[in-house]
């Protein structure tokens, strides 16, 4: 029953968050950074 | 019933490794996948400067916005992680993470090692006739002999998700307001053994870079690697910053698992055989759980139940 009302509620609040990042751009932040080697990812910058 | 189960989840698990990192050809040319599924994150740890890599890790993700210029907060990656871990849980640690199939390879392997070791030693493993019940019993009571990580160790990873993911990207800015990836820079070993071995072996200009960090790195995934070993997913429990987050959703998740207490016999092989040291009967839904389902597909009485209903029909 718990599961019932708070999954639904979260995903709601999820698409949401999706949404409102979307239109800020963080998906453009994203693949710029996904794009090119990331120095500090692989433990050099 | 049981191999069959197996094979079906170590299929669905490949598939998704290959759905992650479909590029292979790029490692020989040391270079990335530079398309639009680099925006979507993958549900699982996969970097995404991986030269295989199609889509971004969501860890990265976050501390990439979280650290950028003008968002304190990643809206889009956070929401991302909050729909699958409300829908999946943990069960994306068990059946689609790569970094998680590849513990489960070198544990398998080490798996091999032992048993090798124990036919060298002239050990065969057999049970004297008429003994088999008092095997059966003390493998019970002792857990399957395997080694398991102290449980303090598994908060490691809650630290690690707020101080290295959360805090240290927003708060330790420099002069342009912009943030490191603290996680990816100091901890990760998924990062460096998908992005910074393959990148330094095809790019031999990037050696003049290699310093005091990429040996911390470097150190964290051998102690992975040979945790991972040693303790079946050794990561997963102690360090994943992405695992912690689905454990958290791990108690409401859509996707769970359910323990007739009618039904169970107490026969306790499914706590015996749980790759995350948990006792399915008693928290069938603990924050460990990967929802791999071996404990209900080794249980007797058909007492345990994975899926998005609480209980079959009976």
């Amino acid at each position: 029953m718990k599961r019932k009302i708070t999954v639904p509620a979260i995903l709601l609040i999820a698409a949401g968050m999706i949404a409102y990042g979307s239109c800020r751009g963080e998906t453009a932040i994203i693949l710029n950074k996904a794009v090119n080697i990331c120095m500090q990812c692989i433990g050099l910058g | 019933m049981t191999i069959l189960k197996k094979a079906r989840r170590k299929l669905i698990q490949i598939a998704a490794f290959g759905f992650n990192n479909p590029c292979m050809g790029n490692f020989a040319r040391g270079k990335l996948y530079k398309g639009p599924w680099k925006q979507f994150c993958s549900p699982g740890l996969n970097c995404y400067s991986c030269p295989a890599a199609r889509l971004s890790c969501p860890i990265g993700a976050m501390q990439a916005v979280n650290g950028s210029m003008n968002f304190r907060f990643s809206f889009y990656a956070v929401g991302f992680l909050l729909a699958v871990g409300a829908v999946f849980g943990r069960a994306v640690c068990g059946w689609v993470c790569p970094f998680g199939l590849l513990q489960e390879l070198l544990y398998g392997a080490g798996n091999l090692i032992r048993r090798v070791l124990s036919v060298v030693k002239g050990s065969t493993g057999r049970v004297p006739a008429g003994k088999e019940s008092i095997v059966k019993e003390t493998e019970c009571a002792a857990g399957s002999g395997r080694l398991r990580v102290w449980k303090p160790l598994t908060y490691i990873k809650y630290i690690i998700l707020l101080v290295f993911v959360l805090f240290l990207p927003t708060a330790a800015t420099d002069a342009l307001g912009m943030g490191e990836p603290a996680f990816c820079q100091y901890i990760c070993p998924a990062g460096t053994l998908e992005a910074g071995i393959p990148l330094l072996l095809t790019h031999p200009e990037l050696s003049r870079a290699l310093g005091e960090l990429f040996a911390l790195k470097a150190g964290i995934l051998a102690i992975v690697l040979i945790g991972s070993v040693l303790v079946e997913r050794f990561f997963c429990k102690t360090l994943c910053p992405l695992g912690a987050i689905y454990a958290i959703l791990n108690k409401i998740s859509l996707l769970h698992l359910s323990c007739d207490q009618n039904k169970c016999i107490s026969c306790g092989q499914c706590a015996r055989v749980c790759p995350m040291d948990i006792d399915p009967v008693k928290t069938a839904n603990a924050a460990e759980c990967i929802r791999c389902g071996r404990c209900s597909s080794v249980c007797p009485a058909d007492a345990l139940h994975l899926g998005f209903s609480d209980h079959r029909e009976s």
